[in-house]
Parts: C-alpha cells; structure tokens; sequence
C-alpha cells in the first residue's frame, strides 16, 4: 500500500503489487519498479527514514524482525508516513 | 473531584445519555466536571467543540490565533459565513454557547509555544491535537507526556485520516509512532494539497468519541492502535501501536525531559542529508498545476535556450542558464519562483546558484516541462 505522499512516484497508483520473500526485498523490488521513491524510503546510509513506517499487515517490522522480517503472497506491506493536516 | 450534580434542565437535555447504563448519571456528571483543551479551531476542532459541547463537556478551553477566511468554510463547520473576517475563537466561542450555555468555554488566543504549553496543559484532564503542523504536533505530544495528560490525536491529508490515543499511563506516544518529523516539503499541508471538507468531520468526531470515552471511563479507547482512514475506499484499517522503550520521551531512558524549539526540531537540520535539504527546493508538476490553478503568485524561470522557449513553454521568465550570473539582478528574491529548464537537470543547477546567490523561496520543478507535458498538459509538444 502506497501512502498519498508518495503516489506521485507511482503512478498514483496506491497499492503496488511487489515480489519479495522478505519486506526488505520487496521495498527494494518496488524502489526497482519506481526509481525515485527510493531516496524517499532510504537514506543515504541504506537505512528506512525514521519518519516513514514499514507494517506487515497491522504489525510495525520495528517490532519483527525489521526489514528481514519474512512474507508471503497473502501478506500486505503498507508504508505508513507522518501527515499533519488538521487546522487549515 | 466532588461530583456536581446536574440540574432539572440539563437532566432534560442529557436525557438520551442518562439512560444508558454505559454513560447514566455517573458518566454524565464525569462530563460535567471534566475539562478539554482544543489546540486548534479548525477543521478537527469544529466538530470537536460542537460534539464535546453538546454531549456537556463542563470546561472547554481553545487555543487558535487564526481569523476565519471564506475558503474554511468548506469544512470548519463550527463557523459561519457571517464570521467570515473574526477571530475563529470568537466564532467557536459563541456557537458553543448557543449550543450549550452549560458549557464553559476559555479562549486562548495565542501560538502555542515552549513557554506556555505547560502551564496550560496542567490545567485540562484531556488535550485534544487538531493542529495542521509538525512541530505543534511534537509540541502537543512532548508537553502531554510531561505533564501527563492524554493527547487524543488526529491528522488528515486529501482524503485520508489518522486517529488514536497518545500519552496514556502505559500507552504509546507520538513519538513512539514517528521519532522525527519528515523533511520540511515532503508532506504538503493541507492549504497546498488539499482536503476533502468531510474528513476532519469524520476524523475530529472520533476524536470526540475518544475524549468522552476517556473521560467517563468506558469502552475500549483506541490507545495502542493507529486507525486509518479512506474516505475514497470508505475503508478504516487498524494498525498496532507499541510504546518504544527507546522513545526520546517517554522511554526507558528519556533524553527529553522539557520542551524544546521545535521549530529547529522540524525545521532543516545541518545534520540532515542533501536529500532533506533539497526537499524545500523542489516542486513536483502536480503540485505546480494545483497551486497556479489557485491563482497563486510564483514567478516561472525558464533557464532553456530561446530555440527550446519557441517550442513549448510555460510562459516563464526566460534567462539561459548560461546567462543567469549576469542577469541575476533581473530576479526579485521576495517572490516565489519556480525554476525549469527540460527534465530538471539545469534549473537544479539554476537553483544551486541562486541559493549561493541569497535566494530563498527557489524551487526546482522536478522533470522539468517534459514532465508537464507528459502529465498535465498531453497537448503540448515535446522534443
């Protein structure tokens, strides 16, 4: 699942369908498929961005096994960005 | 607290809430006594006031410095379009009352800074984030943590919504959720990117739901659990929220320990990589489009050569690239500009330069004017 913010870099597509045996593999596969979301996800260092969170389903990876975390064909990955509208 | 008691009149009123066990006199009067502080008039603090005043919150205080402009009345449904030009806290102010005059309402007409959030955050049980910005975000919840108070958020952008408890006893914070804000640039507000006017309806009345949940001590409040919203795919998805030990605030080993300028917080870091820095400097073609189609004033720089200008342009400004150290002085640096040239490889040296050179609201159209005819204008040619 591709959050609002970032659906520009895809087509406005707002879910991707990726291959990949873990999060990792798939973030990167998608990154692959739309060159410039990577330097959205990714620092320069290769790490996430602290602002941008990775679910597996409805589980922060923070609290799997990070960007190893494994996956299936069932599973979805959602990236998860801040947003801060409210007032205006 | 002693429990006030309800008069014949608001016995009346509350009728539909009395009779039911879940709420019933008790909750009613836990109601009564409570007090929520509304950071924000807005478009999450309209149906927040109403519906917080109505269901007989006794003490709701609002912070908001805004005046009311033409264009919130699209969803900032507690003002009218007689109050179009007055203090939002005015407007709010009196719609409650005419709701409720069992409601006390206090105003705050004020920035909520560093020195005054925890002074005011001491006196309400619960506070409300309806705030449109980063750093207020992480304002709101640093100061909920430090002074113990709930912060019952909620977020909206286009047609999506966020909501969930933050900062309860043994529940996750803000910033368990988020760390760091993103880039300055990278999530436009809802002023550049537009909202659907329903959403902070559906996202501030949950928020509501929320805050009285807490308040009378029912239910199962949504602490722990970060709901999602679509309003395109009406669809509400629910993911898992823990606090993080290693939270800067509310962790094991907290480095926060007052508030901060967040302001520097999230604002561009020397710390940060390029690729934060550049995020300030850049637009995309739809975000351009939108914001000239809003009849906004941006000055468009065009640093191609005249053959390439007679091709296609934008009606831009046109100064060589090669050419714009000479005729730099032809440029204002008050006014927004947008650079391109034809795939955003010159105009972001374009911009480079005129950085050095003390601009600052400089913006490299990312794509250049191919992207612009390849998804906003397919008539144009390209080359």
């Amino acid at each position: 699942m591709i959050p609002t913010p970032l659906r520009q870099f895809t087509n406005n597509s707002d879910s991707v369908s990726v291959e990949g045996q873990s999060v990792g593999q798939a973030l990167n596969n998608l990154c692959s498929l739309h060159a410039p979301l990577r330097r959205h996800l990714y620092a320069d260092d290769g790490k996430l961005r602290s602002f941008v969170n990775v679910y597996v389903n409805d589980e922060d990876i923070r609290y799997l096994q990070k960007e190893a975390t494994a996956i299936s064909d069932k599973d979805v990955v959602s990236i998860i960005p801040s947003i801060a509208g409210g007032l205006e | 607290m002693n429990a006030p008691e309800l008069s014949s009149e608001e016995i009346r009123r509350y009728g539909r809430h009395l009779i039911m066990p879940e709420v019933g006199m008790d909750g009613q009067k836990k109601l009564k006594a409570a007090s929520v502080l509304l950071i924000g008039a807005g478009g999450l603090g309209s149906p927040l006031g109403l519906y917080l005043a109505a269901a007989g919150v006794g003490r709701i205080g609002i912070v908001d410095f805004d005046v009311v402009d033409y264009s919130n009345l699209q969803r900032q449904i507690i003002h009218s379009t007689k109050d179009v030009g007055r203090p939002k806290l005015a407007s709010a102010k009196e719609r409650i009352e005419g709701l409720n005059p069992f409601v006390k309402v206090e105003t705050y007409e004020m920035h909520l800074n560093s020195g005054n959030a925890l002074e005011l955050f001491s006196k309400y049980d619960v506070v409300v984030d309806g705030t449109d910005n980063f750093p207020t975000r992480y304002l709101v919840n640093d100061a909920c943590v430090l002074t113990g108070k709930p912060n019952v958020y909620g977020s909206i952008f286009r047609f999506e919504g966020q909501a969930s408890v933050f900062a309860t006893k043994d529940g996750p914070c803000y910033r368990c959720l988020y760390p760091e804000p993103p880039p300055p640039g990278l999530v436009p507000s809802c002023a550049e990117g537009g909202v659907l006017g329903i959403l902070p309806g559906i996202i501030g009345t949950i928020q509501a739901n929320e805050t009285v949940k807490l308040i009378i001590g029912r239910g199962e409040p949504l602490i722990g659990r970060l709901l999602l919203f679509d309003a395109m795919k009406m669809k509400f998805r629910e993911l898992k929220l823990r606090r993080n030990p290693d939270c800067p605030v509310c962790g094991e080993h907290r480095t926060i320990t007052g508030l901060i300028d967040y302001e520097a917080f999230c604002g561009v870091q020397p710390g940060w990589d390029a690729y934060a820095r550049e995020q300030q400097y850049e637009i995309s073609v739809d975000d351009l489009k939108k914001r000239l189609d809003n009849k906004e004033d941006l000055f468009i720089l065009d640093v191609r050569e005249p053959q390439e200008y007679q091709i296609c342009n934008l009606n831009g400004y046109l100064i060589p690239l090669r050419d714009l150290p000479k005729r730099i002085n032809e440029l204002d640096t008050a006014k927004e500009i947008i650079v391109h040239c034809k795939v955003g490889g010159r105009s972001r040296q374009a911009v480079e330069f005129m950085k050095q050179a003390g601009f600052r609201k400089i913006k490299n159209l990312v794509g250049g004017i191919d992207e612009w005819a390849e998804r906003i204008d397919p008539a144009m040619p390209r080359y």
